[in-house]
């Protein structure tokens, strides 16, 4: 054990000063775009547009935010409405998809019974469908229900995400079964089996499942099915502020787009752990 | 010869008896599962289905669909020239996206597990946070606007590179390198969340006997030890590169426009889109849409193979 004391026997110095190297330098790459969102939207309009662009904000403001507010009450459709589609889409969206996942997840993960993992193999490679794959012929499938323009379309689908059930599956399967058959010895059914016993203990598990669906719904653009105004969402809104053009909005557009990215991060850091813990299961297993 | 078949039935039938009571027996079970089953078929295997029996016909919606046998895929593949675009692109994008985001992918997810605790979920945070936030590839489009202050443009017209900007977005020669450049800004995704778990689940019993073995180096540990305890995560980190290198195409859209500039950054995705979206051949944007299936689940099988090999 002496061997273990402090540093790895096999790791050498230089080798320990490159990895940090390497991780500043492509830790710049990643993080920049996100650092140079948060200066444009405290930025006062004659920085943004200077010559040559400074990345750090001199003269921190926050007018674009307050610019934002006045934009909210003047569009043709609320602002105040994309906010409320995105947080109405994030949140029933979310919470069916780890409800319904979830208790699928129970039974693939606890019982054998015929088709289940034939079912499960399905699922498995439907983690390679993409989404923008999908949507021509679920196009088709929105107009048989009548959902075309309805929210429906985006939420119900998000239900049914493949990889919530995976992830969710995997982590199950690591309960004890014993926990399940002492409980029914006591008597318990399943439905109390389910909410009592293994909703409690996958908690780090139904915390990942939120942080993938909040950012894929928190960023849905809604351009597939939706084509209503007033049922468009905050990516949408941004979109149109920025490919709009108009130089006034700039600063604006840095705004929403902190918005935007500034919730599903700050849950990602509150979940994070948790998200470390469940994708600890996640590999696939031939 | 008769006996025997009719045996053949008798097994059969008490087979099928025994499956409709284990079935019944687990009633409970499918009614758990049935709604993620129902919404799961409806949402994700009916449009496959539909895609592939669609891609044999010509179907603009208004009118009832015809079927026309291969010749969408006679088209596609013959006189499709933007296809042949596209499919270059997105090979392209697959080759280099694929596997060079899976590599940074693991290769980063390493690195980071080699920092001590508090940095290294300060460090997932940081290059994880494209992912989360990645709608913010938006801010890529000013970042390579075509006027003086699109910010590639100012540095190096101010640093005297260049005396006119470049016409990044629009410009054939560039509109590739800028999605390869975004594209790879946004790879690391659930497969770099899966490795750095991964690799924390590698028992320390493992590298103390690689030491006592004679490990001399992090590379040797990396190859003998921590890859080969790692091969489910690295099949799973293999699936999502797969699925997010070969359906780009929103990001060039955005970027780029579509139809971009003589279709030069078109992707099969947007290809489908264009079919699609605006000229409403369903059965054209089908025989694509299955054809990208049919290129991913191959890779897949490719990648299944190759990772049999590692650590050997």
């Amino acid at each position: 054990m002496k061997l273990l004391k402090k540093r790895k026997p096999n790791r050498s110095r230089a080798g320990d000063f490159a990895v940090y190297i390497v991780l500043a330098l492509f830790g710049w790459f990643f993080v920049l775009p996100l650092i140079f969102a948060i200066n444009a939207s405290l930025k006062p309009l004659d920085e943004i547009f200077l010559f040559p662009p400074r990345l750090w904000v001199q003269k921190p403001t926050f007018d674009n935010f307050a610019d934002l507010f006045v934009l909210m009450g003047k569009t043709w459709v609320p602002f105040s409405r994309y906010i409320f589609n995105t947080v109405f889409i994030t949140v029933v969206g979310t919470l069916g998809h780890i409800w319904i996942a979830s208790m699928a997840a129970y039974v693939l993960s606890k019982y054998r019974f015929p088709g289940s993992r034939a079912f499960f193999a399905i699922v498995v490679t439907a983690l390679m469908f993409a989404p923008q794959v999908l949507n021509i012929p679920l196009y088709l499938v929105m107009t048989k229900l009548g959902w075309v323009d309805n929210v429906l379309a985006i939420i119900v689908p998000a239900f049914a995400m493949p990889m919530g059930l995976f992830l969710m599956k995997q982590f199950m399967e690591q309960i004890p079964d014993v926990l399940i058959e002492a409980a029914k010895v006591d008597g318990a059914k399943e439905a109390r089996i389910y909410f009592q016993i293994i909703m409690p203990l996958v908690k780090p598990a139904s915390l990942t499942l939120a942080i993938f669906s909040i950012i894929r719904l928190w960023n849905e653009r809604a351009s597939n099915f939706i084509y209503a105004e007033e049922l468009k969402t905050l990516p949408y809104a941004l979109q149109q502020i920025i490919s709009g053009g108009s130089i006034a909005r700039a600063g604006v557009g840095a705004a929403v787009s902190m918005f935007i990215m500034v919730f599903p991060l700050l849950f990602f850091i509150f979940a994070q752990s948790n998200v470390i813990e469940t994708m600890a299961s996640s590999g696939i297993k031939e | 010869m008769s006996s025997n078949f009719d045996k053949w039935k008798e097994k059969k039938k008490r087979e099928a008896a025994y499956t409709l009571k284990s079935m019944w027996k687990s009633r409970v079970q499918y009614a758990f599962l049935a709604p993620f089953a129902i919404l799961f078929i409806v949402f994700y295997i009916a449009p496959v289905i539909i895609s592939i029996f669609f891609s044999f016909t010509y179907y603009n919606i208004l009118e009832p669909a015809k079927f026309i046998g291969l010749t969408n895929y006679t088209k596609l593949i013959l006189a499709d020239d933007i296809f042949l675009i596209s499919v270059q692109n997105t090979f392209l994008l697959a080759v280099i996206t694929g596997p060079l985001g899976y590599i940074m992918a693991f290769l980063f997810a390493w690195l980071i597990h080699e920092t001590p605790k508090l940095l290294r979920s300060i460090l997932v945070l940081i290059f994880y946070a494209p992912s989360i936030a990645f709608n913010m590839y938006m801010i890529f489009g000013t970042f390579f606007s075509s006027d003086a202050y699109g910010w590639a443009n100012a540095l190096l017209i101010d640093w005297g590179f260049i005396n006119a900007p470049i016409l990044w977005l629009t410009d054939p020669k560039y509109m590739m390198t800028v999605i390869i450049i975004v594209a790879l800004w946004m790879s690391l995704g659930s497969g770099f969340l899966s490795f750095i778990a991964g690799l924390q689940t590698v028992g320390v019993d493992q590298y103390e006997a690689g030491y006592v073995d004679g490990i001399k180096n992090r590379w040797q540990e990396l190859w003998f030890i921590t890859l080969p305890n790692m091969k489910p995560m690295l099949l799973f980190g293999a699936v999502m590169a797969i699925m997010q290198s070969f359906s780009f195409g929103e990001v060039a859209n955005m970027l780029c426009g579509n139809p971009s500039t003589d279709y030069k950054a078109s992707t099969v995705v947007t290809h489908l889109m264009d079919y699609g979206s605006f000229r409403f051949d369903m059965g054209y944007a089908s025989a694509i849409a299955t054809i990208l299936f049919l290129a991913m689940i191959f890779t897949k099988k490719g990648v299944n193979a190759m990772l049999d090999k590692v650590g050997t």
